[in-house]
């Protein structure tokens, strides 16, 4: 069974001019134990999708229609204290900004034992657990460095604290959104190692959201590749990487210059723009800015499978089948 | 933070220095001179110097200045030119008076501030919210002499529900209080509405950081968040301008002390000011500048036990 299985989510923002649809229908899941990677450009759609997810929205945001099943229940349908429950002890977090994702006035000692308020144990028994995750996530005296405060720590110190905290309680499902972009490339690899190997011994599945085709492909068992709001192609990182079957797919990859192994801090550019999300384009999301866009792209494309558990929204396929 | 304090508490006795040689320049500078004031226009040559002698105004400039911070660490302030009392215990007699009502004020003021604060940035925009904007912006714009004179006529003339003069009886801890609140109430109606806009911009800011984010992810209670996390950030611009609003503090006392009739450092200085009674006027404007320093550092020292970041100066 799936963790995490997103069916047909679209999501909105009211905005001055009208409604930003930021997602639309969009489906996907993360199977037990699985890591699966979200690829796109800025702005389309990935921290709406996770924030829908843990269900912590931006006031102006609505969901249209959609269910969020986490190990079969639909999250939507849940209370607030219900997801509140669910948050920091099945469901965690890591954020993109490691200098932003700490209370600057506290421990981090005092962090860790707080995010752990629901145990009935003693303040000493809290610290060594929290201390216990430091040294797991490989930072050193972990004991005295406790009672030190964030703005003690490097930013990759604290990323790995980030990390430490999110898998404290050995969530079900970790989500972490970009959580090494501001880092540099070697604390890069390291964490993301030590990621991997924390997670094969938790055993959650993770949902992890990169601008980083290289660590994408190093780290993740599956893809989504994201645009202007919607699923345009996903399956396991063998065949979207070396087979891409979606057009913005193989664009992505062949503007990466060391093919998906070199960093880059922002995608890699492809001419023109995502289109407006408030005044949607008729057809393929994608049409502006294809260079394979024929006739049958005026109309919307839907999620055809190039081959088992590959699947792209792109009538390319549905014709190639055909033809 | 033993070495915060310290290094604040030095810049504090800087500050002071300063401050009071530039006083003593401007109180020279000031037209008319007390020994005129004292013995009149008609007094004998050999009389004048031997007062102005003992005053030791025939000294040159900076040995003046040497010499009054030489007996102001003795606590020697000099005497009143008319009763011959030590300016100290004159300035120490009123003191308490002002520093219980600034207190009072900046404490009633700080509470209710600070909790309107609170409840308008998490129920933001709400119709609470909005009304308690509008009511801070209201008493922000009102001087504390026309919250004095009005509550005076209202309250005290016309209902009569609190006195309208004085400190109250010595020892009288009621009575004292009965005639604090009109007084207290002036002075800290503005600062109600200032802090309470103060504290609601930055607790909008502060939970909108990542941090609260964070805590939000990890399933914290909201109630937590906003007074654990959140209030402890957004409190830090508010210590620091009450610390620094001492001085409004004071001027704002100063007319408050008139209106009432209420002994205090105002009530001192606007008198010794017209007689031109230097010692005292130095006195208690010295005492004044002492408490800004003290409560401009003791604002920094909070910050410093609130922030962790001061501390290391960072
Ligand atoms: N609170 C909001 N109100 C209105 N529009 C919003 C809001 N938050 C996001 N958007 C818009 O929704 C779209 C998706 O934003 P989102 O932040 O999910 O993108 P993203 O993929 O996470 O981008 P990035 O890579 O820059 O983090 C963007 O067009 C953005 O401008
Ligand atoms: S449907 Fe057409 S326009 Fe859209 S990606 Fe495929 S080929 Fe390009
Ligand atoms: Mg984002």
């Amino acid at each position: 069974m799936a963790v995490l299985d997103i069916r047909d989510l679209s999501v909105s923002y009211s905005t001055p001019r009208g409604s930003l649809r930021a997602l639309r229908n969009v489906s996907m899941t993360v199977p037990e134990g699985k890591i699966v990677g979200i690829v796109g450009e800025s702005g389309c759609g990935k921290s709406t999708l996770i924030s829908s997810i843990i269900r912590l929205m931006a006031p102006n945001a609505q969901v249209g229609s959609g269910e969020v099943r986490f190990k079969g229940t639909d999250l939507l349908a849940r209370s607030e204290a219900e997801m509140r429950a669910l948050r920091g002890t099945e469901i965690s977090m890591v954020f993109q900004d490691p200098m932003q994702t700490h209370n600057p006035v506290l421990t981090v000692g005092q962090q860790m034992v707080d995010i752990q308020y629901r145990d009935k144990k003693p303040k000493a028994e809290k610290l060594k657990r929290a201390a216990e995750m430091l040294a797991l996530v490989g930072i050193p005296d972990p004991e005295a460095r406790l009672n030190q405060y964030p703005f003690e720590f490097s930013g990759g110190m604290r990323q790995r604290i980030a990390i430490a905290m999110a898998l404290m309680a050995r969530p079900a499902l970790l989500i972490a959104d970009e959580p090494t972009t501001a880092l540099d490339a070697t604390l890069e690899v390291q964490i993301i190692k030590r990621l991997k190997e924390l997670q094969d011994e938790i055993g959650c599945g993770v949902l992890f959201i990169s601008h980083h085709l290289g660590v994408i492909a190093e780290l993740c068992d599956e893809v989504v590749v994201m645009y202007a709001g919607e699923v345009v192609e996903s399956g396991t990182v063998r065949d979207v990487f070396h087979n891409p079957a979606h057009p913005y797919t193989a664009a992505l990859l062949d503007c990466d210059p060391g093919h998906i192994k070199v960093k880059t801090r922002v995608l890699p550019t492809i001419p023109g723009n995502i289109p407006d999300l408030v005044n949607l384009p008729k057809g393929c999301i994608f049409a502006d800015r294809c260079d394979k866009r024929h006739k049958a792209c005026d109309t919307r494309p839907a999620l055809w499978t190039a081959r088992a558990g590959h699947r792209a929204a792109c009538h390319l396929i549905a014709e190639k089948e055909t033809a | 933070m033993l070495t915060y304090i310290l290094r604040r508490l030095g810049l504090a006795a800087l500050i002071t220095i300063l401050a009071v040689t530039l006083l003593f320049l401007i109180i020279h500078m000031i037209p008319g001179d007390p020994v005129s004031t004292m013995l009149g226009p008609k007094a004998s040559p050999e009389l004048r110097a031997a007062l102005e002698a003992r005053m030791g105004l025939d000294k040159p400039l900076p040995v003046q200045i040497g010499l009054f911070f030489a007996n102001m660490l003795r606590g020697d302030l000099g005497m009143d030119v008319f009763t011959n009392r030590p300016v100290t215990t004159i300035v120490l007699g009123q003191i308490p008076y002002t520093l219980v009502l600034i207190l009072s004020s900046i404490l009633w003021s700080a509470v209710l501030g600070i909790a309107l604060g609170c409840y308008s940035a998490v129920n933001r925009n709400s119709l609470g919210d909005r009304l308690a904007g509008v009511l801070s912006v209201s008493v922000i714009a009102v001087p504390a002499f026309v919250v004095s004179l009005y509550s005076l006529l209202i309250f005290a003339v016309k209902l009569q529900w609190f006195p309208a003069i004085g400190a109250g009886e010595p020892g009288a801890w009621g009575d004292q209080f009965h005639h604090l609140i009109l007084p207290s109430l002036a002075i800290g109606l503005s600062w109600v509405g200032y802090i309470a806009r103060l504290v609601r911009a930055s607790m909008l800011e502060v939970m909108g950081e990542g941090h609260v984010r964070t805590a939000r992810a990890f399933g914290l209670p909201e109630r937590w968040i906003t007074y654990r996390y959140a209030l402890r950030l957004a409190i830090l611009p508010t210590v620091t301008v009450i610390g620094v609003g001492m001085g409004f503090l004071l001027s704002a006392a100063v007319f408050t002390e008139i209106v009432f009739s209420r002994p205090g450092l105002g009530k001192l200085v606007i008198d010794s000011i017209t007689t031109r009674n230097y010692p005292v006027v130095m006195g208690s404007v010295l005492f004044s500048t002492l408490i800004f320093v003290a409560s401009t550092t003791l604002a920094d020292i909070i910050n410093a036990i609130l922030d962790p970041r001061i501390r290391a100066g960072k």
